[in-house]
């Protein structure tokens, strides 16, 4: 890595490990995750429910609950401060200052007994020196920054008087009030219709680019990834089995489980296509993490697996330019899917 | 970094070695006994009160009724473990036999109060209307009475003996059951399970009893071990104010008003063990009833 | 396509919920959840509804089989209205039409084996009992890609996707002509909606039977339907053949959902939404085009007058006032 690529990453995040410890076992909810996100940039986490994709957000956050969960190994640097060291103290004025997160369901994450202006008030005014009134005035300003019409009648609404989009912008406003270095988004377009869906990733795209904010990304919905991310890591199983460039990615998939999420999509490219045509489909389930397969976890549903993957993990290979894949037979894998 | 370092920390076999991934059996059983302390404390406490119960006649020397003249008062020693009364009768002997009636006071009326509260409870919610309107007004009216004061009342009423002692603790107990259940109910019923019964068809009656009951029972086995506690607490009070179960049948609740007053000072043993079998029989089931509620959470599922 | 009667016929369905208020629980105002909705399924096809929440397309799922009761208008199936049928002279209807739901966790009784959930409707008809329904359970099962063995299982012990393959099960036992799937795969991981969607394509293939396919996801409903029709609150404002409606969309709602699907691929990097604004309520829906609210081309015409579905080619039906009613060409 050279000095100036350096500078501008704001969060490092390596060999990240986090537990839970359930009635049922203990899993590895994320195991040996390693990634970074630089100024400006959007890094999309993609993966199925389970693979471990929101616990890597809530590790990041140091919001993993515990117990159950616990991060056990790894370093998180932020802006070169490295958080898993932090006091709960010293972490509370970086939660919501330095990095802030939304969620998929905008209701459940706003208080709803607050009027809007004052929920986005308390944040500012919590991190930063400031009065009531130009804290009001601020988080006016914030909700007109998110397309709000009339924010200043908005902010003197309940949640409850909002429609589910407009929390949701609510919500980034909330997030980016205090103009921090990175947002993570978990789902955060999931809960909402298509066409709200578009207006919510437009709205984030946009002013992480005027804001220079850092973005973290986490989706089931390869097309949300395609639309928005420049790089994408795909989780499967709470390991890193794929990381590339979004281009990269879609052109060239390496892993044998990314190229059959992308094949098992009923793509856009398909309307019209042959009336019931049959799909691609992944065979059989994801694994249960308290019973992991030895070797390659995704070796019993991959067609291309032999003896080696179903005895040892593959490690996390450079197989071209900064594109990195988990897989034996990585290199055998070309073109698109 | 061109390769990831392969993880070292292994758990799983630790958890293995403890039970954690067994789902049924007595493993399970020990790794649920593990992370539940205070419960199994509670159900070893209430399976020795179990023990005895049935048993009661095996473990003491004496007969509960047996009167001795002789030793009236006597402390306790190595013949009475824990003193007589006034009348020489055999305090250990009738803690013992006093076990029963608390037993089958407070499961007989936990028993009735649930089974009669089920009923309530899913014809209320399932059927709503003007059922529901009805049962829901007896219920309130029910519940603005402390429930001592009603079984007090029903007791006054119904005479005591062991069956109206059962029926003046269970009826008090039939709102609260009623209640849960009904909650419930309303819940299961928009349940698409619920409505793909309908679609194919199913009776109302049918669906209440298949669909809605059995679902029903983890909340009911919850609440009724917590009613158990107090059941048995209501005899005892019932008892103490003279209401309870007829001499001379030992019960613990009267064991304590026959002696409080008199005797605290000159035979405290009179007072003590009574005091103690009533709150150690209480303090067994909450425990084990706040441990299987935990349990039988779903959301504490793994 | 030879002229025949269609298995399933609705005609004006109207479904409307009092809103009460205050202490007396006066009506305080109607939800238009369902608006006049006509359309007919023939035997065989696949009709997909789409729609974003609240447009009322799961309404018009549960009004179809009767778990909830219309307010008005006909539903003609093998050419019988139910409309008004008692619930004992709706039973042999029941066997006709089943339905598979969105969240396969609440639509199976966690008290109950999947064996059971699935023979449940056999015994209720009276169709098979003992070791016969056993063996019939045995057979659904094979049918929907789950082992026998697995018959003695408890929901809690199967995956989503498995699950939902027991509803299917379930659905099929009593052989019907029409399922009806309200979101069967939104609530599943992307690699098992494939699984599902592969099967529900490989048993009308066998069966031949028709499904009324409900989705938010445009890309699901293009994927499995014959023909599809588009909801916007509580109205259909589009309905064709599904080649002809995503290659030709000509409402400008259709146009505008067809827009916001974000599409997998980087090189097509297009995220401008086409409209702005939420849903309007269905409380009080606006007057005449529902959307004209929210619609770009909107005509004086449109905030008076209602437009109804109007042929525009073969038989694709749009209702949108421009063009002289025949929809916005691109």
């Amino acid at each position: 890595m050279n000095e100036a690529r350096k500078d501008d990453t704001i969060l490092d995040v390596k060999n990240l490990q986090t537990v839970f410890f359930t009635n049922s076992g203990l899993f590895r909810a994320v195991d040996d995750v390693s990634f970074n996100v630089r100024r400006g940039e959007t890094l999309a986490i993609v993966g199925e429910s389970g693979c471990g994709k929101s616990v890597t957000a809530l590790s990041v956050m140091r919001l993993v609950p515990d117990p159950p969960g616990r991060v056990v190994g790894g370093s998180v640097t932020l802006e070169g401060t490295d958080l898993l060291s932090l006091d709960e103290a010293e972490m509370r004025k970086i939660r919501g200052n330095r990095m802030s997160m939304i969620f998929q369901e905008p209701m459940t994450s706003l208080n709803p007994v607050m009027r809007i202006g004052d929920q986005i008030t308390e944040v500012l005014r919590l991190h930063q020196e400031m009065t009531s009134k130009e804290a009001w005035a601020k988080a006016v300003e914030m909700l007109r920054l998110v397309r709000i019409p009339e924010p200043d009648r908005r902010a003197q609404e309940y949640p409850h008087q909002l429609s589910g989009g407009m929390r949701q912008r609510a919500m980034i406003a909330m997030a980016l009030a205090c103009r921090p270095a990175l947002l993570i988004a978990d789902e955060p377009t999931t809960a909402l219709d298509v066409t709200i869906q578009a207006q919510i990733l437009a709205l984030i795209v946009d002013l992480q680019k005027t804001l220079g904010t850092g973005l973290i990304l986490i989706t089931h919905d390869l097309g949300v990834v395609a639309q928005t991310a420049q790089r994408v890591i795909v989780m499967y199983a709470g390991k890193k089995v794929e990381e590339a460039t979004v281009e990269e990615l879609f052109a060239n998939p390496k892993h044998p489980y990314t190229r059959g999420l992308m094949a098992s999509m009923p793509a856009v490219i398909s309307f019209g296509a042959k009336t019931d045509a049959r799909l691609n489909e992944i065979p059989g389930m994801v694994p249960s993490l308290t019973n992991l397969p030895p070797g390659c976890a995704f070796a019993p549903r991959c067609s291309l697996a032999i003896d080696r993957c179903r005895a040892e993990y593959p490690p996390l290979q450079e197989v071209d330019g900064d594109h990195f894949a988990a897989c034996w037979r990585a290199t055998e894998l070309v073109g698109a899917p | 970094m061109g390769t990831s370092r392969v993880t070292t920390i292994n758990f799983d076999n630790e958890l293995r070695r403890a039970g954690a991934h067994s789902t049924h059996g007595w493993r399970r059983l020990l790794f649920l006994a593990q992370r539940y302390m205070l419960g199994t404390f509670g159900l070893i406490i209430m399976v020795l009160f179990v023990w005895m119960a049935i048993s009661a006649d095996l473990i003491c020397r004496f007969s509960p009724l047996s009167v001795d003249s002789a030793h009236r008062l006597a402390p306790p020693d190595a013949l009475h473990w824990m003193g007589t009364d006034s009348f020489g009768r055999d305090v250990w002997s009738r803690i013992v036999h006093g076990a029963r009636i608390s037993l089958a006071v407070g499961i007989g009326a936990t028993a009735l109060g649930s089974t009669l509260g089920v009923i309530v409870g899913l014809a209320s919610g399932y059927l709503s209307g003007w059922v529901d309107l009805l049962f829901q007004r007896v219920t309130d009216i029910l519940q603005a009475l402390p429930l001592l004061v009603l079984a007090l009342v029903m007791t006054a009423a119904l005479g005591p003996s062991l069956p109206n002692v059962i029926i003046a603790i269970a009826i008090p107990l039939i709102p609260t059951v009623a209640r849960v259940i009904r909650a419930n109910t309303l819940a299961l019923r928009e349940l698409p399970f619920v409505e793909a019964a309908k679609s194919i068809g199913m009776s109302e009656t049918r669906i209440a009893l298949r669909h809605v009951l059995p679902n029903t029972l983890a909340p009911l086995i919850v609440l009724a071990t917590a009613q158990l506690g107090s059941t048995i607490l209501t005899e005892a009070s019932l008892s103490f104010l003279g209401l309870g179960i007829p001499e001379p049948y030992p019960s613990w609740g009267r064991m304590l008003s026959e002696s409080a007053a008199e005797y605290v000072r000159t035979a405290p043993w009179l007072v003590i063990f009574p005091g103690v079998a009533i709150s150690l029989a209480v303090f067994g089931t909450n425990l084990f009833g706040d441990a299987l509620r935990d349990i039988l959470d779903p959301r504490q599922r793994g | 396509m030879t002229e025949q009667r269609p298995l399933l016929e609705v005609t004006d369905l109207v479904k409307h919920y009092a809103v009460r208020g205050g202490i007396l629980r006066r009506r305080v105002g109607t939800v238009h959840a369902v608006d006049g909705v006509s359309f007919s399924v023939a035997k065989g096809e696949t009709l997909g509804l789409v729609g974003e929440s609240g447009c009322g397309k799961s309404t018009v799922a549960r009004s179809v089989l009767r778990l909830v009761e219309p307010s008005s208008g006909a539903i003609k199936l093998n050419g019988t209205d139910i409309t008004g049928l008692s619930k004992a002279e709706m039973r042999p209807h029941r066997r006709s039409m089943q339905i598979v739901f969105q969240d396969p966790f609440a639509s199976l009784n966690p008290r109950m084996t999947a064996g059971d959930i699935v023979g449940e409707p056999l015994g209720v008809h009276g169709l098979a009992t003992g070791r016969a329904q056993q063996e019939r359970v045995a057979e659904l099962f094979a049918q929907v890609g789950l082992r026998s063995d697995q018959m003695k299982n408890y929901p809690h012990q199967f995956s989503g996707g498995q699950r939902q393959r027991i509803c299917i099960a379930r659905a099929l036992a009593l052989g019907p002509s029409l399922i009806v799937c309200d979101e069967p795969v939104s609530a599943l991981d992307v690699s098992i909606q494939a699984q599902v969607i592969n099967l529900l394509i490989d048993l009308q293939r066998k069966n031949d039977f028709s499904y009324l396919f409900i989705a938010h996801d445009l890309a699901v409903v293009a994927h499995i339907s014959h023909r599809v029709a588009v909801m916007y609150l509580g109205r259909i404002v589009e309905i064709a053949d599904k080649t002809e409606l995503f290659a030709n969309p000509r409402h400008p709602y259709t146009q505008a959902l067809l827009a916001s699907v974000p599409v997998a691929d980087p090189k097509a990097k297009k995220l401008a939404p086409m409209i702005d604004g939420d849903v309007p309520s269905p409380i009080n829906p606006p007057s005449g085009c529902a959307f004209h609210t929210r619609c770009r081309y909107a005509m004086d015409r449109c905030k008076l007058e209602r437009p109804v579905l109007v042929k525009a080619g073969g038989r694709h039906e749009v209702a949108c006032w421009l063009n002289g009613g025949t929809g916005r060409t691109e």
